[in-house]
């Protein structure tokens, strides 16, 4: 059966390619976002955060024998103690200053994570290896690799947790009182500076945990993370800073916008997304559930 | 009221305080001594807020002496000044738009090993709006809810010294009665108090004391029962 020309199936597995990838968009932006909102930093080191959890993974597998779970756990705790280390040393230094700052020096420690990790790895991809799960299911019309399941599950996973952690917890709502006043959130005796550092922490904590989700379906290089945080830019500009779940989909809704341009009109594939930005900004310049900021 | 065995749960000498280059407290002394209320009363820009807020670190530098229960304050970071016990209610009531009424009220941490304060129960009782709209969204109240939001969210935590900026500030009168008969109950529960009010009425009527300020010091003092005698001076303490 065809849809608009193009074999179902083909359209299909295109699209299950887009929902891998829109899981990514989704943990990634959602870290960045969470950052934005409590340090008001635009991360550029989020794409170095990702990179790192991949190649971490990588790492682990071939110089420590240890295995793909273990890293899954390991790699994000490394790069999020690593985040509060980088916060502690030098974006703290900046929260007062315009936003451009925390740009220009996030870029800066972009520059420098990635410039000492090509001097050590090369910039040539390194393969992963067979993914941890194999085989493949067979969904009737689509046969897909278990592996790509499990990135989409575990993908979403982190978010939901994500999100119930922001809005049900007290922590989360410590963090989201945060947000929006914190000095009185640290008149109530709380201790925000440290609620920041967790925070940043957290947030590139996720871009690793995304890293080693796509360690073994991308190749992993140190330039890895420089396309996808182009990308998660504009999927955050699109969804606007306003919601958690807002990020969530539109992440994964982009993702699948991506999949579906590549099967009709290949061409224009790696732009749509920068061409989505341009019609929502025209729109609602504070993206689809941006708030009033 | 003054006990002078115990030592005060607020001493302030010579408080200076800025804001980028300006010099807004100008060396400030006061005390305010356990179970009273004081209130700093003065024109627009004379330093009373400014007080409150050089009194928690939130100004840009301050220096001087602040003592809170005994313990000196002016290097320590705003968390832990709170820690020592003490509930700050802004001006603009800092309700969080992102939370609920009840998640407002339940918000700031109890101190560890301070005696709790009001128990949730009877924050509803001194405040029966509030639990009627706990499920709306913080800044979905009115005026007049999230004053007494903001008050209310300060006296579960065992903090024994309040500050409260302008709390009858463009409410209804029923509200500021409200309000009022609140303050009463608070100080004869024990709770030492610190306002900032622009309504003369309103203040005097609660208060042990009132400290007049203007350009960033604290020039007269007097009780409630000296003012008929003052008259004069106070409105020109006051009027624009």
């Amino acid at each position: 059966m065809d849809i608009f020309g193009v074999p179902s199936q083909a359209l299909m597995a295109q699209l299950m390619i887009g929902l891998v990838n829109g899981s990514f968009y989704a943990v990634l932006s959602l870290g960045l976002a969470i950052i934005f909102g409590m340090l008001h930093v635009i991360n550029f080191t989020h794409g170095a955060m990702f990179m790192l959890g991949a190649l971490l993974s990588w790492a682990g597998l071939y110089y420590f024998n240890l295995n793909y779970w273990v890293m899954l756990l390991l790699a994000p705790v490394v790069v999020g103690v690593f985040g509060i280390v980088l916060e502690r040393l030098f974006l703290r230094r900046i929260y007062k200053l315009d936003y451009l700052y925390g740009l220009l020096l996030t870029l800066g420690l972009t520059l420098v994570i990635e410039g000492v990790v090509r001097s050590i790895f090369g910039v040539s991809g390194k393969p992963y290896g067979p993914a941890p799960i194999s085989g493949v299911t067979d969904l009737g019309f689509l046969i897909i690799p278990n592996y790509r399941l499990w990135v989409i599950a575990a993908s979403l996973t982190a978010c939901v947790l994500t999100w119930y952690g922001i809005e049900r917890t007290r922590l989360g709502g410590y963090l989201r009182a945060a947000t929006e006043n914190p000095k009185l959130v640290e008149t109530f005796g709380i201790n925000v500076p440290v609620l920041i550092s967790l925070t940043f922490g957290f947030g590139v904590a996720l871009a690793a945990f995304a890293g080693v989700l796509a360690a073994p379906i991308m190749q992993v290089s140190a330039l890895t993370g420089q396309t996808m945080i182009v990308i998660v830019f504009a999927v955050v500009v699109i969804g606007g800073m306003g919601s958690i779940a807002g990020t969530i989909v539109t992440g994964v809704a982009l993702g699948l916008v991506e999949a579906l341009t590549k099967v009709y009109y290949p061409p224009a594939s790696s732009m749509v997304m920068f061409l989505v930005m341009v019609l929502v900004l025209l729109v609602r310049p504070n993206g689809l559930f941006g708030g009033k900021e | 009221m003054n006990t002078t065995s115990q030592p005060p749960v607020l001493a302030v000498n010579g408080l200076e305080a800025w804001y980028g280059e300006s010099h807004i407290l100008q060396g400030v002394d006061f005390e305010v001594h356990s179970g009273e209320v004081v209130t700093l009363l003065g024109r627009n820009g004379s330093g009373r807020t400014t007080t409150l807020k050089a009194l928690l670190g939130l100004t840009d530098r301050r220096s001087g002496s602040v003592r809170l229960f005994g313990e000196e304050v002016i290097s320590l970071d705003t968390y832990r000044i709170a820690r020592l016990g003490v509930g700050y209610c802004p001006e603009e009531r800092g309700i969080f738009s992102s939370l609920s009424c009840e998640e407002n009220l339940r918000l700031p941490p109890l101190h560890r090993g301070k005696a709790p304060g009001l128990s949730m129960d009877e924050v509803y009782r001194l405040f029966p709006n509030l639990e009627e709209r706990k499920r709306s969204p913080g800044t979905a109240l009115s005026g007049g809810e999230q004053q007494m939001l903001a008050l209310a969210r300060i006296l579960r935590t065992g903090s024994r010294l309040l500050l409260l900026d302008e709390i009858s500030e463009g409410l209804a009168p029923v509200i500021v009665q409200t309000l009022g008969e609140a303050i009463k109950e608070l100080r004869q529960r024990g709770y030492t108090i610190l306002l900032v009010e622009q309504n003369f009425h309103f203040s005097s009527a609660l208060s042990d004391r009132l400290l007049f300020m203007e350009s960033g010091r604290i020039i007269e003092t007097l009780n409630p029962d000296e003012l008929d005698d003052n008259t004069d001076r106070v409105i020109r303490m006051l009027s624009v």
